[in-house]
């Protein structure tokens, strides 16, 4: 089980209209670590991230070319059932972005669209999941509130809770905690380390401490390209290019 | 220096005189249509049909067109509805985004929306003779639909523009497919305006006349079926004050008055149901 | 599980099935215009196969009983009305919607702009109504004899009168959202230079938001083409192309809507009235054609 691949993204070249913004892309993903994505702003984490549950299709005059493969399947084959894909991942934005219901639909939201419909069976989701996000003891008084009156740390975890409930593999984040205080982030986090045991988790951050924190693998694109990757112990105490020793001392931003 | 502050002033005096006299133009236009009207209001205008001679001066009221005018408009509303929501929504929700065939629609319905009640009429009307329908409530109901159906497309598509794109994302995410993502989410956050943009196309449905003058047809009788004649509010006004008889005529003003009521109760409830329904609404 | 079987289950047979209805309902709600313009053409055919087109424009003679359909006398009566309509409205309105936009304090732009919607939303019988309460005694009894002529009140004047009002909104609206549409920093810039607000305005803002307010003009022109209950109340209908503003008229869209209880029994008379509706579409579709294209550039040159 050590260091299996997960994802494994080969050639990947995104544009978007006539900007070429992901440049051959080749890399791995090892199953059940924390994976963090680093790099400048623009430099093209997001889309990479997007890439994965192809989210990216949805973006106006995108164009993808190359394979991305989640447990040996194509996803970017037109062919793929792009529902199927994106239940196995869980995403967490920038900004928490919770349903227009309340919190306990929010958890159900998932479980219902893919055909669970036993009011006793989405209790128990609902509870179980809730507490994997640590959230429960805060919210198992007003499951019934709307999702909107809770606090953008708590919203983030419910995000979570949500993702979680539809049984995913891999969790995907795109700077999650950048627009909560340090202490929910601290709880996502701790959250995260948690998970990491049960869950393939990819996180894109701009924030290098936090790579340090919780990374087990890292991988650093810049304008497009990827400059490096590779077990998070090596990369920030022996980095092989001398673009990396650069990000890393802070040189380039 | 002089004449550029004189100029100044004088333009802020008359920009303020242009936009009282324009707001003192709908304050007479409501104290007329109340003073005119109130004297000839009674119970009767708003619970019975003409009676027996009624265009003469004799009893009754104008319940029928009453009655008329909110099936007609509420039948109308229905149907748009059943082809607005659907078209606002493929536009948002299902369509390539930046798709130039979008972009192309919202034109077309603009165009579409500047189209007078009148043309909405004459064409309802040839629908109806191709069909050999003769003007009726259901006759009715389809110009009125037509008529308000661009208007009402548009003004849920810029509801639905509102919706932020993170949104819907948060649902793919989860593996909902675009209908379910649709129904569930971009409905539900955008009810609210969606109510609005609803009640006022059903207003402006109640206050039309020129598209029911040919389809509707009018009857002293509260409507039974959809292929009977119906009479509505505003032909109702129209035809009483025809008539050289003062008594009919201030009922006819009674009438403008309960219309106006009517179309004020509704953009007032336009605006209390946006502000009420935004319990689960996200910022 | 894999991926790549494109597994028809119910759910995703529904998006697609979903997908497919509201596409094609969406075309067809688009084509609308298309189809009442065929569906008036084939109406009117009868009448544009027996009538030359410059006889039915051009000619004065409105006899339907003999076969005669001259529709100059209300092709000239729309343009009297909307002619004073807009000469009416548009000082008025760009007076209130550059007040508005310019100089009114946020809070009384808030108070101002939900009247104007009022307005907007009364039906048009209740304008007709206070036209014939108010307007037509008005011209009749203080205008008129105020030049030494007489009129019934009945006239160009009341239908502009009334109309003006009615287009206020269009017209307000639509300028409004114009000029905020013009960015701050123009207008600092010239004030930075020691302008005055009213000069700014008229040398800059207005010159910035030329196009967007012509575009909102000619939507007002089109709203009154259109109008039809409103202004058949008060302007008299006589099928005789007016004078002076005092002389009755018959609009377009009032000869259609009167005569729909005859136009069955008189040979060609629902052609002829059919026709008149597709001159009016025809006009009107141009008219905002043009407009809201303007529009759409000043919205792209935001953006
Ligand atoms: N929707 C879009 N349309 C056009 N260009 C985009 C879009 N999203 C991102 N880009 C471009 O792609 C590049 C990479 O963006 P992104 O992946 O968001 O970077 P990051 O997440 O690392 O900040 C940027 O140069 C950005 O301008
Ligand atoms: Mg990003």
């Amino acid at each position: 089980m050590e260091n299996r691949t997960h994802i494994s993204v080969q050639d990947l070249n995104v544009h978007f209209r006539s900007e070429h913004v992901l440049k051959d892309i080749n890399l791995s993903i090892p199953d059940r670590k924390i994976t963090a994505i680093i790099g400048p702003s623009g430099c093209g984490k997001t889309t990479l991230l997007r890439s994965f549950n192809r989210l990216i299709d949805s973006t106006e005059g995108v164009r993808v070319s190359g394979r991305v493969l989640v447990d040996d399947e194509n996803i970017l084959d037109p062919k793929a059932e792009v529902t199927h894909i994106r239940k196995k991942m869980g995403l967490l934005l920038q900004k928490p972005y919770p349903l227009p219901m309340s919190i306990y639909d929010n958890v159900a939201y998932g479980p219902r669209i893919h055909g669970i419909r036993e009011r006793r069976r989405l209790d128990e989701i609902v509870e179980r999941f809730l507490k994997k996000a640590s959230l429960w003891d805060e919210v198992r008084e007003r499951l019934s509130q709307p999702a909107s009156a809770l606090s953008l740390g708590q919203q983030q975890r419910l995000c979570l809770a949500r993702g979680l409930a539809v049984e995913p593999a891999i969790i995907l984040g795109d700077e999650p905690t950048s627009a909560l205080d340090p202490q929910s982030s601290q709880r996502i986090e701790a959250t995260f380390t948690e998970l990491k045991r049960d869950y393939t988790i990819v996180i894109v951050t701009h924030i290098l401490r936090q790579a340090r924190r919780l990374a087990d693998h890292v991988i650093f694109l810049y304008l497009g390209e990827l400059v490096e990757q590779g077990p998070a112990w090596d990369f920030f105490n022996n980095p092989k290019q001398p673009m990396t020793r650069e990000y890393i001392k802070g040189l380039i931003s | 220096m002089d004449r550029r502050f004189a100029e100044e002033r004088l333009f802020k005096g008359l920009m303020i005189l242009a936009t009282v006299l324009i707001i003192s133009s709908l304050v007479l236009i409501l104290l007329t249509v109340l003073l005119k009207g109130l004297p000839y209001m009674s119970l009767d205008m708003v619970t019975k049909t003409p009676q027996g001679g009624y265009y003469l001066g004799k009893g009754g009221g104008i319940l029928n067109a009453i009655l008329g005018s909110l099936y007609l408009a509420g039948g109308a509303t229905l149907l748009a509805i059943l082809f607005g929501l659907p078209v606002a929504l493929y536009m948002n929700v299902f369509s390539r985004p930046g798709a130039r065939f979008v972009g192309a629609c919202r034109f077309s319905f603009d165009v579409l929306n500047g189209v007078p009640s009148i043309v909405f009429g004459a064409f309802g009307f040839t629908i109806m003779i191709f069909f050999a329908m003769r003007a009726s409530l259901l006759g009715g109901i389809i110009a009125i639909a037509l008529l308000i159906l661009p208007m009402m497309v548009r003004s849920i598509d810029e509801v639905l523009r509102l919706v932020p794109h993170e949104l819907l994302e948060a649902s793919y995410a989860l593996g909902a497919t675009r209908w379910e993502t649709a129904l569930k989410v971009v409905v539900r956050q955008a009810l609210p305006g969606i109510l609005t943009a609803v009640l006022i196309a059903f207003g402006r449905g109640i206050g039309d006349a020129a598209a029911v003058i040919f389809t509707a047809g009018f009857t002293d009788s509260i409507p039974g079926s959809l292929l009977r004649p119906v009479a509505t509010l505003p032909l109702a006004i129209f035809f009483q004050l025809g008539v050289p008889i003062p008594e009919v005529q201030g009922r006819a003003y009674a009438s403008a008055l309960i219309l106006t009521i009517l179309i004020l109760i509704i953009s007032l409830a336009a605006r209390l149901l946006a502000r009420r329904l935004t319990r689960h609404v996200v910022k | 599980m894999r991926f790549l079987r494109v597994t028809l289950v119910p759910r995703r047979v529904k998006d697609l099935l979903a997908g497919k209805v509201m596409l094609l309902l969406t075309v067809l709600a688009a084509l609308l215009v298309l189809v009442m313009i065929i569906g008036l053409y084939l109406k009117s055919k009868p009448v544009l196969d027996s009538h030359s087109l410059s006889e039915l424009l051009f000619s004065t003679k409105w006899r339907p009983f003999r076969g005669q359909f001259g529709f100059l006398p209300f092709i000239m009566g729309t343009l009297w009305v909307t002619g004073v309509a807009i000469v009416i409205a548009v000082p008025l309105c760009l007076l209130t919607a550059i007040y508005l936009s310019e100089y009114a304090h946020s809070r009384v732009r808030e108070w101002v702009k939900p009247l104007i919607d009022i307005l907007a939303g009364i039906p048009s019988v209740v304008f007709g109504v206070w036209g014939m309460l108010v307007v037509v005694p008005f011209i009749k009894d203080v205008v008129a004899p105020s030049f030494k002529v007489f009129s019934t009140g009945y006239s160009v004047l009341a239908g502009g009168i009334v109309l003006a009002i009615m287009i206020f909104p269009v017209i307000i609206h639509v300028s409004l959202e114009v000029l905020r549409a013009v960015p701050g920093e123009v207008r600092e810039a010239s004030l930075a230079l020691g302008a005055t607000r009213w000069q700014t305005v008229k040398r800059v803002v207005l010159r910035k938001a030329l196009p967007g307010v012509a575009a909102a003009i000619v939507l007002g022109i089109s709203r009154a083409f259109g109008e039809t209950m409103a202004v058949l109340m008060v302007v008299g209908n006589v099928p005789k192309v007016p004078r002076s503003v005092l002389d009755p008229a018959y609009p377009l869209p009032a000869l259609i809507a009167n005569n729909y209880g005859e136009m069955l029994s008189v040979p060609l008379f629902d052609s002829a009235l059919m026709l008149a509706a597709l001159i009016l579409l025809l006009v009107i579709l141009l008219f905002n054609i043009v407009s809201r294209s303007i529009l759409l550039r000043v919205e792209r040159s935001i953006r």
